[in-house]
């Protein structure tokens, strides 16, 4: 697979070779991409006519989709909705795991190995599991049916998730910088801000981008929470509410998803190898 | 006044002792250490484990929305199996979790392999490739059931005209079989890039000189692999099927978006069974009751995941 000492025939062919199996594996990838971007600048006479090709836009682009999303719908507020809680509920889950965090990673007193396996065990139990109890939770907290109710439940698993990585990030730092803070007089509390946070950075860029993109794409909870239009993110918005009755008009669907994906895309391109690192970090060095 | 300042002077003094007892007390490592853990503990002990209990007592009682029910014991239970849905449920759960599963990781493998080749635009391609697990599921599961639409879907449309089957094709999430199929392929796709980037990351840290020393020995590619790579793979293979069967056992997102668990309950899974039961019909002993037999597939991942971590 790797060999220093090959022709240069046959370095030529593996490389071929290479791509050409790639090649099924990103257009799979890429192609619904690709067709919800086009179906959303298509006329309704071309989505809905079986004469047209529907691999390309044959009769021009319109945008009319979506200027009927920003005029006839509530899209802009649910993008406003989504940015409040997936920004409130990152950081808050942020200082509550930096915390935790460091204290699994770095402080010896007793209890601290059964609280992180507990930790584990929270972020291994799938939201899925706890969105019926968790609504009659929301209720008796008066908060269903607003966005409080998705703030407040987000850090469950965002808490777990964000301190099982920063433990990762804190226990790469060497004891001996912070034992020397000691000795010098700093706090706990000095030690921990002024030289703990600022060598876990990486780790924290990565919480941020992992909770942000996390809470932007939360499905069941906001399904289940929310029910009024206004409150409602996103996602939900997009798939629950531009359906009209039993009816899918796939063009202002289309340009909804698209639109909505758009921040988590953005954050995605400037930091992918962020992405990559929290990614394999979360399952390989669990 | 002499008086009056001395005293004023010694309530200054046991003030700041008091601080710097507090102080002293705080630096404690132990309690430093559980006052950090604190929030933390709080928040999970309220919405993890209470609920969780909640759902528990809820499966145990008919407990309707709206109206706290009385305990009936095992009454949700024994109505769960005899609901002939329940039992296809079942089915549906772990035929979906097994098929996906064995596409996700074989095709993972394979899609590492040829992600760590040094190719030109590596990064490129590897942000291709993990791009459908950052784009919202629901959203683009969205942009499936358009694709598998009955009467414009451009699967359809293309294996016609490439003349893989004939006119008219199946209708894709209208018909048992073939929504399973759809189903299983959109989690597939969601969740290909996960395998994939991780075992990359395995593959990477595989040291060269293992391959140098089995090719002095002649091993063919095949060979390597299977003596080399998979073996050394298979820690983090085993990290990456675990994690990816709680994922893909819990499934709503896809299966909801899609199909709703239809044609005639063919594709439902645990969670979207507990939320049309426990929500839209307002049954939540009986929700509650169904979730719960997603536990005990999580109980053994975690077990494994523990006792792996332990050994590590």
């Amino acid at each position: 697979m790797i060999t220093g000492v090959r022709s240069r025939g046959a370095r030529f062919r593996s490389t071929v070779f290479g791509y050409a199996n790639l090649l099924p594996f990103i257009f799979f990838a890429l192609f619904p991409f690709y067709f919800m971007l086009i179906t959303s600048f298509k006329s309704n006479a071309e989505l809905y006519s079986l004469k047209s090709v529907p691999l390309w836009i044959q009769n021009g682009a319109i945008v009319e989709h979506y200027r009927y999303l920003f005029g006839r719908t509530e899209f802009l507020t649910w993008i406003k909705n989504s940015l409040i809680i997936s920004v409130t509920a990152t950081s808050i889950s942020l200082v509550i795991a930096l915390l935790a965090g460091y204290s699994l990673a770095r402080l010896r007193f007793r209890g601290v190995g059964s609280f992180g396996t507990a930790v584990f065990i929270t972020y291994l139990v799938p939201p899925t599991l706890l969105f019926l109890p968790l609504s009659q939770v929301v209720n008796w907290l008066g908060i269903s049916d607003t966005i409080w109710a998705l703030i407040v439940t987000y850090p469950t698993f965002l808490v777990p998730f964000s301190t099982w990585l920063l433990m990762g990030y804190f226990r790469t730092i060497p004891r001996e910088i912070e034992e020397c803070a000691l000795v010098d007089g700093a706090s706990r509390m000095q030690t921990l801000l002024r030289i703990a946070l600022p060598m876990a950075i990486p780790g924290i860029v990565c919480v941020i981008l992992f909770g942000f993109t996390l809470t932007w794409n939360e499905f069941i909870y906001a399904l289940t929470f929310v029910s009024q239009s206004t409150n409602k993110t996103a996602i939900v918005g997009v798939t629950a509410d531009l359906i009209r009755g039993d009816i899918y008009y796939w063009g202002s669907l289309m340009a909804g998803a698209v639109l909505a994906s758009v921040p988590v895309v953005v954050c995605y391109v400037f930091f992918l190898d962020y992405y990559v690192s929290g990614l394999t970090a979360g399952a390989v060095k669990g | 006044m002499a008086i009056g300042s001395r005293a004023l002077a010694t309530a200054d003094l046991r003030g700041a002792g008091r601080l710097a007892r507090a102080r002293e007390w705080w630096e404690q490592e132990h309690v430093f250490g559980y006052g950090l853990i604190l929030p933390a503990f709080v928040l999970l002990a309220c919405l993890v484990a209470y609920p969780f209990g909640m759902a528990i007592y809820f499966s145990l009682s008919d407990y309707w929305v709206g109206s706290p029910g009385a305990f009936v014991g095992f009454a949700n239970f024994r109505d769960i199996f005899g609901n002939e849905v329940f039992l296809q449920t079942v089915r549906n759960s772990f035929v979906f979790t097994a098929i996906a599963l064995t596409c996700k990781a074989v095709l993972g493998v394979w899609l590492a392999l040829l992600l760590v080749r040094n190719l030109r635009g590596k990064r490129l391609l590897r942000g291709a490739v993990l791009l459908p697990w950052v784009i919202p599921t629901a959203l683009s599961t969205l942009g499936w059931q358009w694709m598998f639409d009955s009467l414009y879907s451009v699967v359809n449309w293309t294996a016609i005209h490439t003349g893989l089957i004939s006119a008219p094709g199946p209708n894709w999430l209208g018909m048992s079989g073939y929504a399973m199929a759809a189903v299983i392929t959109v989690n597939v796709w969601r969740g290909l890039p996960f395998f994939a980037i991780t075992v990359l990351a395995g593959l990477v840290s595989i040291p060269r000189e293992y391959y140098e020393a089995a090719e002095v020995d002649g091993a063919s590619s095949f060979e390597r692999f299977w003596h080399v790579t998979l073996p050394l793979l298979k820690p983090v293979l085993a990290v990456v099927l675990l994690f990816s069967t709680i994922f893909t056992f819990n499934d709503f997102n896809i299966v909801y978006v899609l199909t709703r668990g239809g044609p005639v309950n063919s594709t439902h899974l645990f969670a979207t069974l507990a939320y049309q039961t426990g929500l839209a019909g307002g049954n939540l002993g009986q929700g509650a009751a169904i979730s719960l037999f997603m536990l005990p597939m999580l109980g053994l991942v975690v077990f494994f995941q523990l006792r792996y971590i332990r050994r590590e």
